[in-house]
């Protein structure tokens, strides 16, 4: 019974960052701009809700600062890639490069290294929120203009245009909407660690990416690929070091399995390829 | 003027832990010697050897490598400068012009675990490690033999590594799993990811055990006490050997005894543990200088330990 509630709140904990950050990304993926970039946006998250928290002594200013900070790169990521054309894989790396570089200058610079505690955001909220948003999501998508909208620019740019709508002001506020979604995940990293890392988002905007391509950028699908990541990161946390069914499987086994998902569903064997077709063009 | 390079591991300054504890030995030199230095981050584990390579041609007179990830560089890098002097930690390095700094982790670990015997009240306690190394394996074999010797019917739960050294979060629900499942010590030997490991504790209001620099104060009351170990001393003393002309090469070994591994002060659960204790434990420590206990620094050395 302990183990099952164990196994349930290790899931949520881990899997929530990853889903704020995956339907982040399927904002950005829907509009048409490949987004290699959110574990960028998560780290200059994470960083600015530690450090403006600390110097404010106001968790709810950090989280908008951090939120601020992921927007503006996701703004420059619409710049590069929407005003000046430039191919959507190569900006998403500078702008993870940048975010590295900026994260580490600023914990160096500002942050006092006998800092001690951290104040803590109300996490439940945090979990909730990602818990309910991929239906709000898919809810959106479905039911209002602009949903629709997000659809038509992601599929096919160029008969969006033709109808009228601008896919670059589409993806203004898709990569705004990416841009908050990739804060609240770094605040929300940031909160439950209570303290701030280099490197803290350690690879996991790649696996929200990953969860994201495995959910077949549908919002539902996307919520239950994140929680199967969070569910065997917990599950081989407690299962380490004991035996199932007699043998002591190993770790990389059990971490390795939502990676697998991934790749068949990748090579199309879990039905037929949902790649949005406009994906990355212009 | 002495010019001094340092590289750090992909692990990073900010650790306050391993690699913030080389860097403090590093500034008291500054301070102390008068000596210039130069810092390098590493992003990741194929810049160690560009890196060494680019301090080398720099003009340093001694560049260290911090941590074992970097062996394999500096083994590589090293011969190809003889006329630079190395030193790394962590791991032994065989050419002519480096030495190389290593810790006995076990001897310190032990007192650890021995702490941990004492003040658990379940019976049950726990380890967190990063990167399942025979390194990291050294403090847990360390640990649980202390463990063990405190009191030979405690059970220690299979031990958790992390698989990373980033991640605070899973840092933290590892030790959060040891909690539930009914441990009330954790002690983590996983560099940044144990900040999570001092997190849990202090939400679940049970014990942890710091690594490598003194964490005493992460969670002032809830980190028991802290495995020291004393790379800014061993990071100190090797410049300040090149400085008065003591330079040599080789394998130096840092010790309980010759106090490169150790406890923290433990000055906010002092009371908590009480005086008696803390002699128990310096009762301990002096048997390990001694020789009298020998210390298991492999799950092999550990499974044929015997508590006398």
């Amino acid at each position: 019974m302990n183990d099952l509630r164990l196994l349930l709140e290790g899931t949520v904990i881990l899997g929530t960052p990853l889903i704020l950050a995956a339907i982040g990304g399927y904002f950005s993926e829907r509009s048409g701009v490949i987004n290699i970039a959110l574990e960028g946006k998560m780290l200059i998250a994470t960083i600015t809700v530690w450090l403006v928290t600390i110097a404010t002594g106001q968790p709810v200013i950090g989280v908008a600062a951090g939120i601020g900070a992921s927007i503006l790169f996701s703004m420059f990521h619409w710049l590069l890639t929407q005003r000046y054309s430039l191919d959507p894989i190569v900006s998403g790396m500078a702008i993870n490069a940048i975010a590295f570089g900026a994260a580490n200058f600023l914990d160096k610079r500002f942050t006092d290294p006998d800092q001690a505690g951290f104040p803590k955001l109300p996490l439940m909220a945090f979990w909730v929120f990602a818990l309910v948003l991929p239906f709000l999501v898919w809810l959106y998508v479905r039911h209002t203009r602009g949903g629709l909208r997000l659809l038509a620019v992601g599929s096919d740019p160029e008969k969006a245009r033709q109808m009228g709508v601008f896919p670059q002001r589409t993806r203004l506020m898709a990569l705004i909407a990416t841009g908050v979604l990739c804060g609240l995940a770094g605040a929300l990293i940031v909160s439950n660690a209570g303290s701030y890392v280099d490197n803290m988002t350690a690879g996991r905007g790649f696996i929200a990416l990953a969860a994201l391509i495995l959910g077949g950028w549908r919002p539902l699908p996307t919520l239950a690929a994140c929680i199967a990541f969070g569910f065997f990161y917990q599950l081989q946390i407690q299962l380490q070091g004991t035996q199932v069914l007699g043998i002591s499987a190993p770790r990389e086994l059990w971490l390795c399995l939502p990676y697998i998902a991934t790749l068949v569903a990748l090579a199309g064997l879990l039905g037929r390829n949902r790649t949005p077709a406009g994906l990355g063009k212009p | 003027m002495l010019k001094i390079g340092l590289v750090f591991d992909s692990g990073g300054r900010g650790d306050k832990s391993f690699n913030d504890s080389a860097y403090r030995g590093l500034e008291r030199a500054i301070k102390e010697l008068g000596i210039d230095a130069k810092t390098v981050d590493s992003a990741r584990e194929s810049d160690y050897a560009t890196n060494l390579e680019t301090l080398a041609e720099s003009g340093c007179d001694l560049i260290f490598a911090i941590g074992i990830n970097m062996q394999k560089a500096m083994s590589e890098v090293a011969p190809k400068h003889l006329n630079v002097k190395f030193a790394i930690v962590d791991a032994p390095v065989d050419s002519p012009n480096v030495r190389s700094l290593v810790f006995k982790e076990e001897e310190g670990s032990f007192l650890a675990g021995y702490v941990a015997g004492l003040m658990t009240k379940t019976g049950k306690i726990g380890f967190v490690g990063g990167q399942e190394i025979d390194l990291i394996k050294k403090f847990q074999a360390g640990y649980e033999a202390g463990a063990r010797t405190a009191n030979p019917a405690i059970v220690v739960l299979p031990a958790k590594y992390t698989g990373d050294w980033n991640n605070v979060d899973l840092g933290k629900q590892n030790a959060k799993t040891l909690y539930g499942q009914g441990a009330d010590v954790v002690y983590h030997a996983a560099g940044k990811c144990g900040l999570g490991v001092i997190n849990a504790a202090q939400e679940e209001g049970k014990y942890a055990i710091g690594v490598d620099s003194d964490q005493d104060y992460l969670a002032e009351g809830r980190v028991l006490t802290s495995m020291i170990k004393r790379v800014d001393e061993s990071v100190f003393q090797t410049i300040n050997d090149l400085k008065e002309g003591r330079w040599d090469t080789g394998v130096k070994v840092y010790d309980l005894k010759s106090n490169g591994v150790g406890l923290s002060e433990m000055q906010f659960t002092k009371d908590a543990i009480g005086e008696a204790n803390l002699a128990k434990i310096k009762e301990v420590q002096d048997k390990i200088i001694a020789g009298e206990i020998k210390v298991p620094a492999t799950m092999d050395e550990l499974a044929t330990y015997r508590v006398r």
